[in-house]
């Protein structure tokens, strides 16, 4: 069989305009495919930095919490609740917020603030710069060096700026998993400092984290909460929650779909098509093979792997070709939020193979219908 | 071998249904012997290349036997019929159908890799053949960097590279001019034919008729003449 798949290999190949249409087609689609659902799953992650970068097994918030940013605050009874718990090792208490920092050249920069656990600092980033235990100094604020950190004008230790009035110092530098969706710095502090400098409603609790005894208690835990009129959320449900959000609510996931069904069909029309008359070019061709004494299915081999070599050599240019251009992206633009996952690699190949099946599919058709007396005719 | 490589029996061949039906071959029987060089000759429309089609396992007859080296072949599965022609017939088309993309050499080496041989040793007795028909040195090119002449010997080349029994030749020389066409056949006729081969070859070029063994001419879809040696044109 290898040697028919040679000759296969050697008529897609050196038909290097017909081989070399079906590779650009292939890659284009695989590009645009990987972009976009690259691009939306950075949305997504970046939409889950909160939960992400503060790590918690369970989150408590209220039913109506569906985006990190857009906590809705918890009296504090239900701290006490949530602890009183069976199954519950430990829950503290989150602070999340927004403010506006005025910088030493008197600019204003919204800075997103996470208050943590004074007693645990639950949630802590990772330090680059300066000791955790800093944030206990006065006026401490920890800056995340992400993308968004020059905005705060680069800040080191001992940087000072004005929080609502308050005075800030910055006592450490962190860095954390993934940074903010909507582009602002993010300053971490204690919980006790937060509520203090930012204004809050009277409630000042923005998610209860709970470390479970053991995953087995955690639907206890969720069941328990419930009944308190309150939502407990392991990490992966409230990232699920919070992509379900962006993909079915705001229109974001709608859009990009659309975008990637459009991409799909352009590369599945230019592929079927340079495919399709690439066999109906070499169908005299294979008529010759079978009246020599191919047989069908190895005509039908010879189709395949043509196909399935184009696919795969599109799908890993088109894959390459994406890489590239995220990489050189994110250079230029700090923000740029795509991010290949396998997912989206593995979305992308299936797409391709539903191309390489297609193409396969109506040029198996033709050639297995292919009469050696038409050949022979002339 | 001796005795009769191919015989039809009683070959009807008709297309199209009802009215709008057409008879191609109308109770046909002929025999082609081993050692013979065996032409089949006619007018346009006679049904020369649909016999030869029916003969070689490609065309299935509406009715009549074809039996080839005592088998016959229209019992076998389409599968079986493949491998009868693979390893008991060399073609030569009318167009030569050869493979632009694939070299000279490759395309010799066709119908040795259909038989699942090694890929080098394809090619090794590919060029073997090349050089029997003199194109050892246009072996690296692709075929559309060779004359008609020179593809025709290809073609030729491919048809015998797998030692077949029975060689087809469907109009060999329609695209050649007189020298070449008769050197060619002459070629084929000293070089191929031998005891265990038999080539039977539609034409209905005259300047070859001198190299047949024997002749038939249809008209109509029957054989309305069958000599010893070639037949002088009507």
């Amino acid at each position: 069989m290898t040697g028919i798949l040679k000759i296969a290999f050697k008529l897609l190949v050196n038909d290097r305009g017909k081989f070399a249409a079906l590779i650009v087609g292939i890659t284009f689609a695989v590009f645009l495919m990987v972009q976009l659902s690259s691009l939306f799953a950075g949305i997504l992650s970046k939409a889950s930095a909160t939960i992400i970068n503060i790590g918690a097994k369970v989150w408590v918030m209220d039913p109506a919490v569906n985006n990190p940013l857009n906590s809705i605050q918890l009296p504090d009874y239900i701290l006490d609740a949530v602890r009183s718990i069976d199954g519950v090792k430990y829950a503290v208490p989150l602070y999340s917020g927004t403010a506006l920092v005025k910088l030493r050249d008197g600019i204003y920069q919204p800075a997103s603030v996470l208050g943590l656990d004074d007693a645990s600092l639950v949630g802590r980033p990772q330090m680059i710069e300066g000791n955790i235990d800093d944030i206990f100094a006065d006026n401490g604020f920890i800056v995340v060096k992400d993308e968004e950190f020059p905005k705060l004008e680069n800040p080191a230790i001992g940087t000072t700026f004005e929080i609502n009035d308050h005075r800030g110092v910055v006592v450490g530098i962190a860095r954390v998993t993934t940074s903010g969706l909507f582009g602002i710095p993010t300053l971490y502090t204690t919980f006790t400092r937060a509520i203090q400098y930012i204004p809050s409603t009277r409630f000042t609790i923005a998610y209860i984290l709970v470390e479970p005894k053991s995953p087995a208690d955690v639907p206890y835990i969720k069941d328990e909460v419930a009944k308190a009129g309150y939502l407990a959320l392991t990490n992966a449900e409230f990232q699920q929650r919070v992509a379900a959000y962006y993909k079915y609510q705001t229109g974001v996931g709608t859009n990009i779909l659309i975008m990637t069904t459009i991409s799909f069909l352009v590369g599945l029309s230019i592929c079927a098509q340079t495919f399709y008359t690439f066999v109906l070019e070499n169908m005299d061709k294979f008529g010759a093979l079978k009246a020599i004494g191919a047989k069908g299915y190895e005509l039908v081999y010879m189709i395949l792997f043509q196909a399935l070599f184009t696919g795969v050599t599109g799908y890993g240019l088109g894959v390459g070709l994406s890489s590239v251009m995220i990489a050189l992206a994110k250079r230029r633009v700090p923000n740029y939020a795509a991010m290949i996952t396998y997912f989206n690699l593995g979305l992308a190949l299936l797409m391709v193979l539903v191309i390489v099946a297609f193409s396969s599919y109506i040029a198996v058709r033709k050639v297995i219908k292919i009469e050696p007396f038409d050949i022979f005719r002339g | 071998m001796t005795g009769a490589a191919v015989q039809a029996i009683d070959l009807v061949k008709w297309f199209g249904e009802a009215e709008a039906r057409t008879y191609a071959v109308q109770g046909l029987s002929f025999e082609a012997n081993f050692g013979e060089m065996l032409y089949i000759t006619g007018p346009s429309g006679s049904g020369k290349t649909t016999l030869l089609s029916m003969i070689s396992g490609i065309l299935r007859p509406n009715a009549g036997t074809v039996i080839v080296e005592g088998k016959e072949i229209w019992r076998l599965s389409p599968n079986e019929i493949a491998d009868f022609r693979l390893h008991t017939i060399g073609f030569v088309f009318q167009d030569y159908h050869l493979f632009p993309t694939l070299t000279t050499l490759e395309n010799v080496a066709i119908p040795l890799i259909l038989r699942k041989q090694d890929w080098n040793a394809s090619l090794n007795l590919a060029m073997e053949i090349l050089d029997v028909v003199g194109l050892k040195d246009r072996a690296p090119l692709p075929p559309t960097k060779l004359s008609g002449g020179e593809q025709q010997r290809v073609a030729l080349a491919r048809a015998i590279v797998s030692r077949p029994d029975i060689l087809i030749f469907d109009e060999p020389t329609a695209s050649l001019d007189g020298v070449t066409g008769r050197r060619i056949i002459g070629f084929v006729k000293e070089q191929l034919l031998n005891e265990q081969r038999s080539i039977l070859i539609v034409t209905h070029d005259a300047r070859i008729y001198e190299y047949a063994d024997r002749s038939i001419r249809m008209e109509d879809g029957r054989i309305v003449e069958m000599v010893t040696g070639g037949l002088h044109e009507k």
